[in-house]
């Protein structure tokens, strides 16, 4: 290629940073837009930033001071930082500083998956933040903010956001139900529990009705199952960025594409042969092989999977004292588990011989549905997701019901709690 | 930083490089300083540094070094970490030549009491490099003179693992291979020539010393998380995943995408594809599948015939860019390639820019015959094998060549995303999708998806990815892996290897130095701005069948954004601050 002129060079460069910041900032409104609708974050309490030769925020903030070195710190392209929606920021404040190590160790999949521990900052200074983020994606602070980042995009630091308030949730309950039934809880405990259960403890509006199946056409299919993840989205059921979906028409399983978000399937959802001619199911959820195994075993052809928090919290309560599988309960428990007759199996995310592939189509019986240890349901319909979303909703309040029922066997009225 | 310092032996690494100099035919082993091993790791980093002082030389120079490096993580239980980096002055394109090899060789060659070998000198005759353990011996190997990579493997694998080159680089192919195990390329960057150069014939490896691991249990720990992410990886292990369908599965991928190279990348999409996929490969063919040292994915595959079956870029070049539907053609030709030791994207590519000259598709037979004579140095092969930057050249059509530093581009059409565009430019190895495989984001959407058809963020985004990889290829580990784990993950798994402390972000500092390093070393060969360029053919429209023509503003701009992340001047030269900053 010939010589670029020099003068000519710097004016293309000035175009295209102000045309790339423009995208940036684009961007970040994007996820700031999500994070928001999504019930995680108060509007206008997301600072995200992102970088690429320059770095670009989506709204002004002090705290860019403290944040800004982390990009020549670190190889990252993306942090965001925010005080989560309430009952979150006061569960992850309440975390912080009772945790000992500075660090969180929360149970559920994903944090053991994808995570890893949950590390958490005595002050919101730049040298502590890059302690902690030299090491991990995610860091809390003092009063319950989280910091996040991504290496290559701001959609990272979203979604390890929301795994850091659903960890931190999870966590809270399953320790405040075994601390309320075994070794007693603290005051501090006590006292945010009472605040945050009526929140908690409300039943969800049940989600409207959906299209019927059957559907031959792929276009009807693209868009039950699009129609199906925004309600389930809505429903509380799962985060957008979690879960899959997906529907078979007897030749071809569609499927949400792997890191899809839920309530914007449009776009994002695979073909896959199931006579194995085409290998497009390359870029599908991590599920597909559990989705193409559940298909199989119980002629179903709609499937849903989400992660409900009560069902986590749940299926994570095991009253076995004595297991010589204790500690191995997410990959090989040795027992038929269930909580409101629903079948509870072990399981990791995707392939591998404790896969979610091997383990769940096995426990699909007549309920339709399986929690998987510390992960999420899976729920079938026969040829539409009706009852594949109602069975969700039903099964995750059931699981809500159960909790405050065994909290409430162990201290009567939850009013009792702050008067103990 | 000077290598000869007092050694500190530690855990992960021997401590112990031999050096082997083929002219006086003597072996001296040498313990760099543990300083060394920790700003480098080892594979490609460790290479790097031995490799920077003598870059200037000519590839054929007897005082050029050819590098065999294992890393830290080589021969220990480890996830995917039994690979080896094989690093000289490339041939082809004059700047740093590497290869990361899998196979048994880099996991046979730790068991040895070695982390590298540093091969110096030309031996008088055609020679072969026998280890068993410690014990190096230099041996005749002119009976093997000319001998095809399975006849020369067969006869050797009794010594252990093996590193062959075939009769591809004796007869000066540019691009010609070492072949590891007789079946695993170390290739792209033709140091099989380099082996030809030095007269080595062969390389044996074998030893059973157990690698030296700080702490078993810890490595236990941190290799099931790295686990645990592998069997999420849908691309991985997914039922579509490479496991499953090696690394052909990605063909229906880039065809469903709309970014398959044709015809010499003037076209995207290829009317063929789905009857020459990688399921199409496993049903005519069946599939067996087997891996690299340490590694549970498997993804190579072979045939009921024992042979392999194409990967991914050689089934994508030798039916799309060459413009053949036969598939059995396709088979054929990576066999040839496989046997005569030779590149398979730069053979494709060449052909494909061939045929382009010549205005006309491959007839019955050509493909498969003009290989044969490329690996015979004979007729029109002989020309073609020195890539197709330089015949295209020769011809007086440079701008034919698809070519990166005059290294033949890969099966991803840069059109098609626009990261990979950047990073073929930018790539110290030339046009190579690897070194920092933005396909992770653009379109296999891990860690999480990027828009494909913009630069907005591309240009650190490139720069990251290089450093992971440069990580990846130092550890060593396969960097498909770290397509599911990260370096906070093998961070994990180095601690627990080595008993040093390492954070990712830590690993990252010195894959950016390693990278920065290999920026260093092509500057020493003149390389500039101007070789981190694409072929103008991706920055104007070739027609119906092609994808869009990237805006070339936007991409010289995206370059300018790279260079100022990666702290290199307006050509894309290195700062000494930045040297210095970084150790070097």
């Amino acid at each position: 290629m010939k010589a670029e002129c020099p003068f000519l060079k710097k004016l293309a460069n000035l175009a295209f940073n102000r045309h790339m910041a423009k995208n940036m900032k684009q961007m970040l409104e994007k996820f700031t837009r999500r994070i928001e609708t999504s019930g995680l974050v108060e509007p206008g309490g997301a600072l995200f930033g992102m970088a690429d030769d320059r770095i670009v925020w989506n709204r002004t903030d002090p705290a860019q001071k403290i944040l800004e070195p982390l990009f020549s710190n670190l190889n990252i392209n993306s942090v965001l930082f925010a005080r989560p929606a309430f009952p979150y920021s006061v569960i992850i404040d309440f975390l912080a500083k009772t945790t000992r190590n500075s660090t969180i160790m929360p149970d559920d999949c994903e944090t053991r998956t994808f995570l890893h521990d949950l590390p958490v900052a005595d002050a919101f200074s730049a040298l502590k933040l890059n302690q902690c983020l030299k090491a991990r994606k995610s860091v809390i602070v003092p009063g319950g903010s989280i910091v996040t980042t991504g290496t290559i995009s701001p959609e990272q630091a979203l979604v390890a956001f929301s795994s850091v308030c659903f960890a931190c949730f999870v966590k809270f309950f399953s320790d405040f139900l075994k601390h309320v039934q075994t070794d007693g809880v603290s005051k501090k405990e006590a006292r945010l529990f009472s605040r945050i259960a009526p929140f908690c403890a409300e039943l969800r509006p049940a989600p409207a009705g959906l299209v019927h199946g059957p559907f031959s056409m792929e276009d009807e299919i693209r868009t039950a199952m699009a129609e199906a993840g925004k309600k389930t989205v809505e429903a509380g059921l799962v985060d957008s960025s979690f879960g899959n979906i997906s529907c078979f028409n007897g030749k071809t399983l569609y499927i949400s594409q792997t890191g899809a978000f839920l309530n914007k399937l449009e776009g994002f959802i695979d073909p896959v042969p199931t006579d194995g001619s085409r290998c497009t199911g390359i870029t599908a959820s991590s599920e597909l092989g559990a989705h193409l195994n559940i298909i199989s075993a119980t002629k179903d052809h709609a499937i849903l999977h989400g992660h409900p928090l009560f069902s986590v919290i749940m299926s994570m309560v095991c009253d076995i004292e004595k297991c010589e599988k204790k500690g191995e309960c997410h990959k090989s428990c040795p027992y038929d588990r269930n909580i409101c007759q629903i079948p509870i199996v072990s399981g990791e995310v995707g392939a591998g011989p404790h896969g979610l592939c091997n383990t769940v189509a096995c426990r699909m019986n007549d309920q339709k549905a399986v929690i998987v240890y510390g992960h999420g349901v899976f729920t079938t319909g026969k040829t539409d997701f009706n009852d594949a979303l109602s069975r969700l909703y039903s099964i995750e309040n059931d699981c809500r019901n159960e909790y405050f029922r065994r909290v409430r066997d162990v201290i009567g009225d939850i009013s009792n709690l702050m008067a103990s | 930083m000077n290598s000869k310092t007092k050694s500190n032996k530690t855990n992960g690494w021997w401590g112990k490089i031999a050096f082997i100099d083929l002219e006086h035919r003597r072996v001296s082993i040498q313990k760099p300083a543990l300083k060394i091993y920790t700003a480098f790791l080892g594979g490609r980093g460790l290479a790097g540094f031995y490799l920077k002082d003598k870059i200037t030389l000519s590839y054929d120079d007897p005082q050029m070094p050819l590098l065999i490096f294992t890393g830290p993580l080589t021969g220990t239980p480890a996830p995917t970490s039994g690979r080896v980096t094989f690093m000289s002055r490339s041939p082809l394109t004059g700047g740093v030549g590497d290869a990361s090899a899998g196979g048994n060789f880099g996991a046979a060659l730790k068991r040895c009491g070695l982390d590298g070998l540093v091969i110096t000198g030309k031996s008088a005759s055609v020679c072969g490099i026998e280890i068993s353990n410690e014990k190096i011996r230099i041996t005749d190997a002119s009976t093997l003179a000319g001998a095809l990579v399975q006849t020369a493997h067969k006869q050797l694998a009794p010594k252990g693992s093996t590193a062959v080159i075939g009769p591809a680089a004796e007869n000066g192919a540019m691009f010609a291979n070492v072949m590891i195990d007789g079946r695993h390329a170390a290739g792209r960057t033709g140091i099989g020539l380099v082996f030809a150069s030095k007269n080595i014939k062969y390389i044996t490896v074998s030893g059973n010393k157990r690698p030296p691991v700080f702490d078993r249990t810890a490595l236990q720990e941190a290799s099931a998380d790295v686990m645990r992410l592998i069997a999420a990886s849908p691309f991985l292990m997914g039922p579509s995943g490479i496991s499953a369908f090696g690394t052909g599965a990605l063909y229906d991928l880039m065809d469903a995408r709309n970014m398959m190279p044709a015809n010499n990348f003037s076209a995207s999409k290829f009317e063929h594809a789905a009857a020459l996929n990688a399921p199409s490969f496993k049903k005519q063919y069946g599939f067996k599948s087997h891996g690299c040292s340490g590694c549970h994915i498997r993804c190579k595959k072979t045939g009921r015939d024992n042979r392999q079956i194409p990967e991914f870029e050689t089934m994508s070049h030798f039916s799309a860019l060459t413009g053949n539907s036969d598939i059995e053609v396709v088979r054929k030709a990576n066999l040839i390639c496989d046997d005569y030791g030779m590149d398979t994207i730069s053979a494709a590519a060449t052909l494909a820019a061939y045929f382009e000259l010549e205005k006309r598709r491959p007839g019955p037979g050509e493909i498969l015959r003009l290989l044969g004579e490329m690996g015979d140095g004979q007729g029109i092969g002989k020309e073609l094998s020195c890539g197709a930057a330089r015949w295209c050249a020769a011809a007086g059509h440079p701008e034919t060549a698809m070519c990166v530093k005059n290294l033949e581009l890969p099966a991803y059409d840069p059109r098609g995303a626009y990261g990979m565009a950047l990073a073929y430019a930018v790539s110290t190895r030339g046009g190579c999708h690897l070194r920092a495989y933005p396909i992770g984001h653009e379109i296999l959407r891990k860690p999480a998806p990027t828009d494909r058809f913009s630069f907005a963020g591309k240009a650190r985004m490139i720069k990251n990815g290089e450093d992971a990889n440069a990580v990846a290829d130092s550890l060593i580990a396969c960097k498909f892996t770290f397509l599911a784990a990260t370096c906070e993950e093998y961070a994990k798994v180095f601690t627990a290897a080595t008993g040093i402390s390492m954070t990712g972000q830590d690993l990252l500092l010195a894959g950016e130095r390693i990278c920065y390093n290999e920026r260093i070393a092509n500057s020493k060969n003149g390389f500039s701005e101007s070789d981190d360029d694409l072929p103008a053919r991706f920055f104007s429209p070739s027609g119906p069948d092609a994808l869009a023509p990237i805006d070339r503003k936007d991409f010289l701009a995206a370059r300018s954004a790279y260079y100022r992340v990666r702290g290199l001047d307006e050509s894309g030269m290195p700062f000494p601050e930045k040297t210095r900053e970084l150790g070097l």
